[in-house]
């Protein structure tokens, strides 16, 4: 076989637009310069260059249904997140992609929908609920569920005032600690959100995105409530290199994350050692 | 398969003929260990050796790789870039070559890695069976001791003269135009038999365990306190990983010009043996402790591949076992342990 090109050149693309979204994370807006659309589904994420610098996977926030761009959320953490801070509209970046398997839409429509967000977990978790709204017709009930740690940490706060008006999703939030008198919802840690609602488990699918210690305490909410394990969905993160199953960095036991992944439902982890 | 018979008199002008037509790479010897080079004439050659300090996977994937040039400034530009000059490698063992026909696998898999593929198809890989094998090798017990796929011609020396197995048309062609060769006999083929098989005896370590047993093996001994155990006196110097002919995980980084006109993107073996191996941005690390790192490479080796590939990602060369300065390394010695505790 043939191979038509490298799997590892990226295509070309224009940072259209910056904007912050907290004192750590930025959201940052691109278009392929070939003009092509990314043709990505919710949950998938790409490669990311700044030359010079290097490569980064990052989840994609936006929704296919946004035309014309794309958005990446990104915390300034590593060599080539922290460069890519620096950058301002205009800058040319290198995008390979989109990888991985992306939330299961097919088996989310028609169905409840749980979204559990934790921190930077809602940067791919945003790409699902603003898939959603745009298809609003195709889902059941959706409730959606974000926490974080302080007021500072929430992120894309226009959308979250948004949602909290929106008669499309049943929107509830937590913080985990809070010293503003004026906050008047929720102080805790995510699972504490649980109590306030109730759900159809046979019919409900939980997506659930945040750092890896959140994980256990939420699924154990959502078996609480009957969800089936093959119904609880999580995405995980693990160092990639290249995307397409070939460097070995984020193997699971015998899965590739980039290849199988980063969706996976509870029943495919549970018996999979080191994977949570 | 056809086999023709050269003798040892004709070898050097086919080799010779070899040198003047393609870049021919060879085993070679120094100081009493053995590793694979580029060589200039048949006198530098050596055919009878155990293994090599290195595989010949570095013709394949090698050390370090450019995989992009890109200029900077105003407008980035960036291509592709494949060195894949064509090449022999000449005097691999039938482990190396198994071990070849896995990376096969690996970068032909699902999003086929185009420097690997164009590398792969501009090599020609003439193989010489092992006559004398490291007292470290175990390659019956993986099945490797021969092999009848995955080289282009090998060699079997049967005394005065070699038995060549020819294994594709490229290397038919290659075999016509520079040797002088004739058809081998009933008894030639007898006699390559009997050498293989002599050779077969002189291997030293062997696996208590059947090579189907070994993936089912693993998977019953996740929890064993042996991991552990050797664990306690790993290193993670990552030398196992870095000899192993099956070894195919990279780091990929970039590099700038001095004058930070442009650069390149190259990749470099990496080792799942060293610690930042799964260590994501923020700090978190799947593969923190020693134990799971070193069970992650055993699995890898006697499970995982086999299950992704089709194929065992040991082929019993016994590098690692060398190579190894806490002698925690050997395959032999982990399933045997394994074997005897179930």
């Amino acid at each position: 076989m043939r191979e038509k090109e490298s799997i590892y050149l990226p295509k070309l693309a224009e940072l259209v637009r910056t904007e912050g979204l907290t004192e750590r994370e930025r959201l940052f807006e691109l278009k392929l310069r070939n003009g092509d659309e990314l043709g990505h589904q919710p949950g998938q994420f790409v490669e990311l260059s700044i030359f010079g610098v290097g490569e980064a996977p990052l989840s994609i926030s936006s929704s296919p249904t946004k035309k014309g761009s794309f958005e990446v959320g990104v915390r300034a953490v590593g060599n080539v997140t922290n460069a890519l801070h620096r950058l301002e509209k205009g800058a040319t970046v290198g995008i390979r992609g989109p990888f991985g398997n992306g939330f299961p839409l097919d088996r989310l429509k028609g169905q409840d929908v749980l979204i559990v967000a934790g921190g930077i977990g809602l940067v791919p978790l945003r790409s699902l609920v603003n898939y959603i709204e745009d298809n609003r017709q195709d889902f059941g009930r959706v409730l959606l569920l974000f926490g974080c740690r302080t007021l500072q940490e929430q992120l894309f706060v226009g959308e979250l005032d948004h949602w909290r008006a929106s008669k499309d999703f049943e929107y509830y939030e937590s913080v985990d600690r809070c010293e503003d008198p004026s906050w008047k919802g929720q102080v805790g840690v995510i699972t504490t959100l649980f109590p306030q609602f109730t759900i159809a488990p046979e019919k409900t699918y939980a997506v659930i995105v945040g750092p890896p210690v959140m994980y256990r305490f939420v699924i154990a909410e959502c078996k609480n409530k009957g969800i089936p394990d093959d119904q609880i969905l999580l995405s995980l993160e693990r160092r990639m290199k290249c995307g397409v199953g070939k460097c070995g960095h984020c193997q699971i036991n015998n899965v590739y994350v980039c290849q199988e992944g980063p969706v996976f439902t509870y029943s495919e982890l549970k018996n999979l050692e080191e994977a949570i | 398969m056809k086999y023709e018979v050269i003798t040892k008199e004709d070898l050097p002008p086919f080799v010779n003929g070899l040198l003047s037509e393609i870049e021919v790479v060879g085993v070679k010897r120094k100081d009493g260990k053995f590793y694979f080079d580029r060589i200039e004439s048949y006198d530098e050659l050596c055919l009878d050796y155990d293994v090599t300090l290195i595989p010949p996977k570095k013709y394949l994937l090698p050390p370090n790789e450019t995989l992009l040039k890109f200029s900077l400034g105003e407008a980035i530009q960036v291509e592709p870039f494949i060195d894949a000059a064509p090449r022999i490698i000449l005097g691999v063992h039938p482990y190396d070559i198994k071990a070849i026909e896995l990376m096969d696998a690996v970068f032909s898999d699902s999003n086929p890695d185009a420097n690997y593929m164009e590398r792969r198809r501009n090599t020609v890989i003439v193989g010489v069976d092992c006559r004398n094998p490291s007292p470290n090798a175990f390659c019956p017990s993986m099945g490797t001791a021969t092999t009848e796929t995955g080289f282009d011609l090998m060699l079997t020396d049967i005394g005065e003269q070699y038995v060549v197995a020819i294994g594709s048309e490229k290397g038919e062609e290659l075999l016509k135009k520079h040797a002088r060769t004739r058809q081998a006999t009933e008894a030639d083929l007898a006699q390559r038999k009997a050498v293989r098989e002599e050779a077969l005896a002189k291997y030293k370590l062997s696996i208590k365990a059947a090579v189907e047993e070994i993936p089912e093996l693993l998977e019953r001994n996740y929890d064993h306190p042996l991991w552990e155990e050797l664990a306690a006196k790993c290193l993670s110097c990552g030398s196992c990983t870095m000899v192993c002919p099956t070894c195919v995980c990279f780091d990929v980084q970039d590099d700038v010009e001095l004058n930070l006109t442009g650069g390149w993107r190259f990749r470099q073996w990496d080792s799942c043996m060293l610690q930042g191996f799964a260590k994501v941005a923020t700090g978190e690390n799947f593969r923190e402790d020693r134990t799971s790192r070193l069970r992650h490479r055993y699995f890898r080796k006697g499970n995982y591949m086999l299950k992704r590939y089709g194929k065992l990602g040991c082929v019993g060369c016994g590098r690692c076992i060398g190579a190894c300065l806490a002698e925690i390394a050997s395959p032999v010695e982990a399933y045997n342990r394994l074997k005897e505790g179930s």
